[in-house]
């Protein structure tokens, strides 16, 4: 049987294409435009071709300069805190209880973090690793560790890293854990039959099966970390110096501080586009990491 | 490769207190000799897959003990019993190929790799498998991973048995005959112990020697098919195997007599000393009770209807309120629906609360 053809059904679409012209294409556009062009004020705009992403990518201008630091440090943080959430709560899931009441407290506790805004967050680490009234620095400072975030630069580091991690391994954990709530008894059954040891469930059932939910869980926590804002900026301020200003906060200085607006959506679409890119680097490396290719090594 | 005993063995679910009625596995004693194809066979819910369970130590029992060879194992952990075991569902290692999925028992136990890999290849050929061996396990159909499955479950040679919980059940109809003979092909050719669960008493028939059934937690009776067919000790087993099942049917048994329905038929045996109070029935398998015309001194029956299962065909009639299924020679064509039930005294046996009873010759 043919397909039916009726082009006015293209009028049933018109709907959504409107609202996401609204919300999401024209906003875009506008950006776009924006990076094209300078403006003095006065709605006074002066065509400017691709003159703000050539500075944008020449490390020689001051724009470029503070571009590709706020990149770098950006990369930095998130791969250290890859490194350490997804390794960290794929440890967590895995000493999760199974069955009984302890299971929902678990879940319950592992949430909250989640459930705390981000500016909050910063506000409580902000005073958490106070020298003077903050229970983590007044200690650490009382047993003789100098530690003060808002003048080591390393201090500040730490800070931004361990606050995210206790913010967001909880999300990578409950994750995990739902993949590991789906493997069937069998598995482990067959495991026990097998003779696995520990470790074998774990790279032989435990992992795979994880594969689906862990591609989720960094690809999250790549693009939040990669776009995080407000924690640090709420507790070091993108300080001592810029050693923790990151590229959003590069980002809403030009924009907002300087009110250069050309620099700024220069900036936020090679930003964007950045994120597309790591983005898919890692789905098609993680979804083809199964897949069948020729080998040509033995059994065993 | 040993003899499996089982000593009192049983298991709650509900913990040792509850009571003995709500145990999945009731008390049982028995033996499983070296070398024995076993099938399992008993509906949903009878305790055949806690049995297994228990055998291969993913459950620990309540009560009673399992030897392996005279030396008892019940303590120990699943991994140091030396079984192997194969699901209802296919279990592949989705990273490995098939080669490393069917090495993977043996590279666990440190067999030198050597052995392995002509294991692997000796496996791999008896089911078909050789071609795969160096594909992604997880690109194959179910039935090509129950295959690596039940490969796994057969490549160590030393294990005190291969138990297999019902593995032909996401196999195709066709597959499951090839898969089923190739089953029996192994057994031969491993010489190993195999008990095959399995509620489908084809299944269980055509794979084993010794057929065990169970039924509410309990054996009912452990024998050659054959046996199962010409003498079940129960009459669960009377009706689950055979299709048509065997006719149960209330009686008054006396001597050399059972009298059903106001008529007399001649038993095989005599029967003096029947339990008093028991619920005496007697039971016949259909194809000992045979269609006849209404000829004076037969049971006289009503055929409700006919079923032709093409080599043989089965009379379902009725005696008063009793329904009884009966063979119909290919020659006969009764005239109405009246006829006379003539029976096989030496295959119509007696039960007293279920159970056989044995007459005097």
């Amino acid at each position: 049987m043919d397909k039916i053809v009726n082009q006015k059904a293209w009028f049933l679409v018109l709907p959504v294409f409107a609202v996401v012209a609204f919300s999401a294409i024209l906003p875009l556009m506008t950006v776009v435009n924006y990076s094209m062009q300078d403006t003095f004020g006065n709605n006074q705009f002066f065509w400017n071709g691709v003159g703000w992403f050539k500075e944008l990518l020449d490390p020689s201008t001051d724009l470029g300069s503070r571009f590709f630091a706020s990149l770098w440090r950006n990369l930095l943080f998130s791969a250290v805190i890859l490194a350490i959430e997804v390794p960290l709560g794929i440890v967590v899931a895995l000493s999760m209880p199974t069955k009984g009441w302890t299971v929902a407290a678990c879940l319950v506790t592992l949430a909250l973090p989640l459930l705390i805004p981000w500016n909050v967050v910063g506000t409580i680490w902000q005073i958490f690793g106070r020298a003077d009234i903050g229970l983590l620095g007044y200690v650490l400072n009382h047993i003789g560790i100098n530690y003060n975030y808002v003048a080591n630069d390393i201090d500040a580091w730490v800070t931004v890293i361990v606050m995210d991690v206790w913010h967001w391994t909880s999300l990578v954990a409950l994750l995990c854990y739902a993949g590991l709530k789906s493997i069937p008894d069998a598995y482990y059954q067959a495991a026990q039959i097998d003779g696995a040891s520990r470790w074998s469930v774990f790279t032989a059932i435990q992992l795979p099966k994880m594969n689906r939910v862990l591609l989720i869980a960094v690809l999250l926590r790549f693009m939040d970390s990669f776009m995080i804002y407000t924690e640090p900026f709420v507790v070091t301020g993108g300080g001592p110096g810029n050693s923790t200003t990151f590229i959003s906060i590069e980002l809403v200085k030009i924009a907002l501080g300087q009110f250069d607006l050309g620099k700024a959506a220069a900036l936020s679409l090679v930003y964007n586009l950045i994120i597309l890119v790591v983005c898919w680097v890692f789905y098609t490396v993680m979804t083809n990491a199964g897949i069948e290719r020729p080998r040509h090594e033995g059994v065993a | 490769m040993a003899r499996i005993d089982l000593v009192d063995l049983a298991h709650s679910y509900g913990g040792n207190d509850a009571a003995l009625e709500s145990f999945a596995l009731k008390p049982i004693s028995m033996t499983w000799r070296q070398g024995g194809a076993y099938a399992l066979l008993g509906p949903s819910g009878c305790g055949k897959t806690t049995l297994l369970n228990l055998i291969s130590g993913i459950v620990a029992p309540s009560r009673g003990t399992i030897l392996f060879d005279g030396t008892d194992i019940t303590q120990r952990s699943t991994r140091e019993r030396n079984i192997a075991q194969v699901f209802q569902f296919p279990v592949i290692y989705d990273t490995m190929t098939v080669g490393q999925n069917l090495a993977f028992p043996l590279k666990n136990r440190g067999v030198p790799k050597a052995e392995v890999e002509k294991r692997v290849a000796e496996i791999a050929r008896l089911l078909d498998l050789s071609a795969d061996l160096n594909r992604k396990a997880t690109r194959l159909t179910a039935d090509a991973k129950q295959k690596i499955s039940l490969g796994r479950g057969l490549v160590r040679s030393d294990v005190a048995a291969v138990l297999f919980d019902e593995p032909l059940t996401v196999i195709d109809p066709e597959l499951k005959w090839q898969l089923r003979s190739k089953l029996k092909a192994l057994h031969r050719e491993l010489d190993l112990t195999m008990i095959y669960v399995t509620h489908d008493q084809t299944e269980a028939l055509t794979f084993a020697d010794t057929v065990v059934v169970m039924h509410d937690g309990r054996v009912v009776q452990s024998g050659t098919p054959a046996e199962l067919f010409e003498k079940p000790a129960h009459t669960f087993v009377g009706y689950f195997i055979g299709s048509p099942g065997m006719n149960i049917i209330a009686a008054a048994v006396k001597g050399r007599e059972a009298r059903i329905e106001g008529h007399t038929i001649a038993l095989g045996r005599s029967y003096d000393a029947l339990p008093a109070g028991a619920k005496i029935e007697i039971g016949v398998r259909p194809e000992f009770v045979e269609v006849a015309g209404p000829t004076p001194g037969l049971l006289k029956a009503k055929i409700d209807r006919v079923d032709d299962l093409g080599r043989i065909r089965f009379a379902r009639v009725r005696v008063g309120d009793v329904k009884f299924a009966a063979r119909m020679p290919a020659s006969f064509a009764p005239s109405d629906g009246c006829v006379g039930l003539r029976f096989d005294p030496s295959n119509v046996h007696v039960y007293a609360d279920s159970r056989l009873v044995e007459g005097a010759a």
